[in-house]
């Protein structure tokens, strides 16, 4: 246990000390919102129809661009030769870096939504939704894209190459996180959009540990 | 079934079996052309716009089937490391895209009349643009790592993760698909299917996996013959390694005999 | 093989390392097959060979972080795995730089050990003490030297007990010093029962080591 906690305290440490952590996906997030919005036309209308939609995709990017760091540092250095070695099992440790990513980017980026809702004249229950939305399904991005960071570690161009690799994984996730915020804006019941967005999480959280443990393994044989 | 693990089993049953499988591959294909271009009437409703059906249809059916056996491929190659395996796979990734890209295009293409226009978000069309995409991360992932056996691992691995993601994104772009789409809009290949144009559909299917069949083969062939010569090409560059003393001496005695 | 010289087994580690018939392939390529070692406590095996001949990949095998082509790496006890009882000191230090000296060290604890957290703290202090770091311990690991780094990376070894050090070219980066403090560091842990498997191009004090050398012989293809 106590390794896991290590291993999870040492992450959210050095994405605090590193470069800003956080507030880059988060910032990557609101500018990204900004010019979409731009991009789009200041109709109101149109942006709070867009804007469900919208705020899941940038959200999905912002988790992308922070993604291929998860473990390409560690393996730069020679740390991740360490999480091998350690009497807790792989999938556990990956799992604990991949929760720390998720603090760090994920949770972020839902409390930065607030902002962009504004910015795209959301109505505030559809806002409700939203974030319930993204706080199912946000750990499913962080989770899915461990596998591809785990697949892409030590390979040069791997941050583009990971993107091809995870976008199309990230489709339920999208529709399921979107379906839910359109279907209370049109008045419907958003709670099989939830249900089945939690269920996408699950399945992650159980299957997306032991396939990074997987792919890490093979990288640093 | 084991003793195909053998590179050079395989090898020499897939190059005894090629011609017949090309050859079976043509007949069939040149029969369900026939009955599907000319035999089958047009339809009331779509006219002879029916017809890329024939090809479009069974497209995808193999588009998802080759993803299937390289699924298979890869669980046999993570649980029993056999070579056979992973290149069985990595063979049929541009097999499989190709027929993916095949049902993409003649989906398009039906839909100019349909519709109107080249692409509407037709369930089935997004389900196969982003299988597409899968078999692009598939095959980049493999050109991405140097190391063969490790890259063929890695795309084991990134393999059964799609396949096991592939009915959840099946299902979840028909439920965005129903929820977005007017039930009056004429669906690609919709869920009936006229008894009239069932036999010409299922030739053609049976002839494309044949003609899948035939490519993979041969394919698979080719990719063993490369990997026996960079193995062969990593034991001579360590073998020279080895003996770049007694060649360099050599050489300085008779330049032009060293070879 | 004449036994190495007496130094007295140790109580702390207890634990001999047996490999048996190992084969390492490398990007398909045989690289050694058929090797064997017995290592009982307090023993030490020095591994020489030219570049490419699988000492690196030797330790990385026994310290789990390969799966052998062939053969068996185990220890007597059959309980234990073989990885979760050793340090491998590579080419790379695994240091953080953002993070204090002491704060690696404790992660190396907490990741690696099975020490109680209220010991931890004097842990540390005994690991950067044994390289001669601890006035640094408060300072990020970005302001060490490459030779300070080399030698943060070796504490590892104190902050953690485990039984085998497998040690990459321990001494590269070294000085004269710091190569004297590592041959008492590997002594104090044959005392103490431990194992030191390692490899090394400059000659480093190994009392009584075993010598193992690989030599790059082809064996052909794999099937």
């Amino acid at each position: 246990m106590s390794a896991l906690v290590c291993v999870f305290r040492r992450d959210l440490l050095l994405a605090i000390r590193q470069g800003g952590g956080p507030s880059l996906g988060l910032g990557f997030f609101l500018i990204a919102g900004t010019l979409a919005a731009i991009g789009l036309g200041p109709e109101p209308n149109l942006l709070a129809r867009a804007a469900p939609g919208m705020i899941w995709v940038l959200a999905l990017l912002a988790c992308l661009l922070s993604l291929d760091r998860m473990f390409q540092a560690d393996f730069e250095d020679g740390s991740l030769d360490l999480l091998p070695s350690a009497s807790t099992a792989l999938p556990a440790l990956v799992l604990a870096k991949i929760l720390a990513h998720w603090l760090t980017t994920g949770l972020p980026l839902i409390l930065g939504t607030p902002v962009l809702a504004l910015l795209f004249n959301l109505p505030d229950d559809a806002l409700i939704m939203e974030l319930v939305s993204l706080t199912i399904g946000t750990p499913a991005l962080s989770l899915i894209g461990g596998i591809g960071a785990a697949l892409t570690v030590g390979i040069r161009r791997g941050g583009l190459l990971l993107s091809l690799l995870i976008l199309p994984l990230y489709v339920p996730i999208l529709i399921f996180g979107v379906g839910a915020v359109e279907a209370s804006a049109s008045g419907m019941d958003p709670f099989p959009h939830l249900a089945l967005l939690g269920a996408a999480s699950l399945v992650s959280l159980v299957l997306a540990p032991l396939a990074s443990a997987a792919a890490l393994r093979l990288h640093l044989s | 079934m084991f003793q195909l693990a053998n590179p050079r089993r395989f090898y020499d049953l897939a190059q005894r079996l090629e011609p017949w499988v090309w050859a079976i591959a043509a007949i069939l294909l040149s029969y369900g052309l026939y009955l599907g271009l000319i035999v089958s009437p047009p339809d009331y409703q779509q006219g002879e716009t029916v017809r890329i059906m024939f090809v479009h249809v069974p497209a995808a059916w193999i588009a998802m089937m080759a993803y299937s056996g390289m699924a298979v491929a890869s669980i046999s190659s993570l649980i029993w490391r056999h070579v056979v395996a992973d290149l069985f796979a990595k063979a049929s990734a541009p097999v499989g895209a190709g027929f993916t890209f095949l049902a993409l295009v003649t989906g398009s293409l039906w839909g100019r009349p349909m519709w109107g226009t080249y692409w509407v978000w037709d369930a089935r069309l997004t389900s196969v643009l982003i299988l597409f995409f899968l078999y692009l991360g598939y095959m980049a992932l493999w050109s991405a790592i140097e190391d063969q056996t490790k890259a063929a691992r890695a795309a084991a691995v990134l393999c059964l993760v799609g396949a096991i993601n592939l009915p959840i994104i099946k299902f979840s772009v028909d439920w965005w698909n129903t929820l977005h789409q007017p039930a009056s809009v004429a669906r690609l290949g919709g869920p009936s299917i006229h008894p009239a144009i069932l036999t010409p559909l299922l030739v053609m299917g049976i002839a494309y996996m044949v003609l899948y069949l035939a490519m993979v083969l041969q394919r698979t062939r080719i990719e063993i013959l490369e990997h026996r010569l960079a193995l062969a090409l990593a034991a001579d560059a360590s073998r020279a390694d080895r003996d770049t003393s007694t060649l360099s001496h050599r050489s300085a005695h008779s330049p032009e005999g060293a070879l | 093989m004449t036994p190495p010289d007496p130094i007295k087994p140790g109580s702390l580690f207890d634990l001999s390392l047996r490999v048996h018939d190992l084969a390492c392939h490398r990007s398909g390529r045989a690289v050694f097959q058929g090797l064997g070692l017995d290592l009982a406590p307090s023993q030490a095996l020095l591994v020489t060979g030219p570049n490419g001949s699988g000492k690196s990949s030797l330790l990385r095998m026994v310290g789990g972080l390969i799966n052998p082509a062939n053969g068996t790496i185990r220890m007597n006890d059959p309980e234990l795995i073989v990885a979760e009882q050793s340090h491998l000191i590579g080419h790379l230090e695994g240091i953080k730089l953002a993070l204090t000296l002491g704060e690696n060290v404790a992660y190396w604890i907490g990741l690696l050990g099975h020490v109680p957290p209220n010991a931890a703290a004097k842990r540390v202090q005994t690991a950067l003490s044994a390289v001669d770091l601890h006035h640094l311990t408060d300072r990020p690991a970005r302001f060490l030297s490459a030779g300070q780094k080399r030698r943060l990376g070796l504490a590892r070894l104190i902050a953690a007990p485990r039984a085998i050090w497998l040690l990459d070219e321990p001494t590269l980066g070294l000085d004269q010093a710091s190569i004297g403090r590592l041959e008492a560091m590997m002594a104090a842990h044959r005392a103490q029962g431990g194992i030191v498997i390692a490899t090394s191009h400059q000659p480093i004090e190994l009392p009584g080591a075993f010598s193992l050398r690989l030599s790059p012989k082809m064996s052909g293809v794999t099937p």
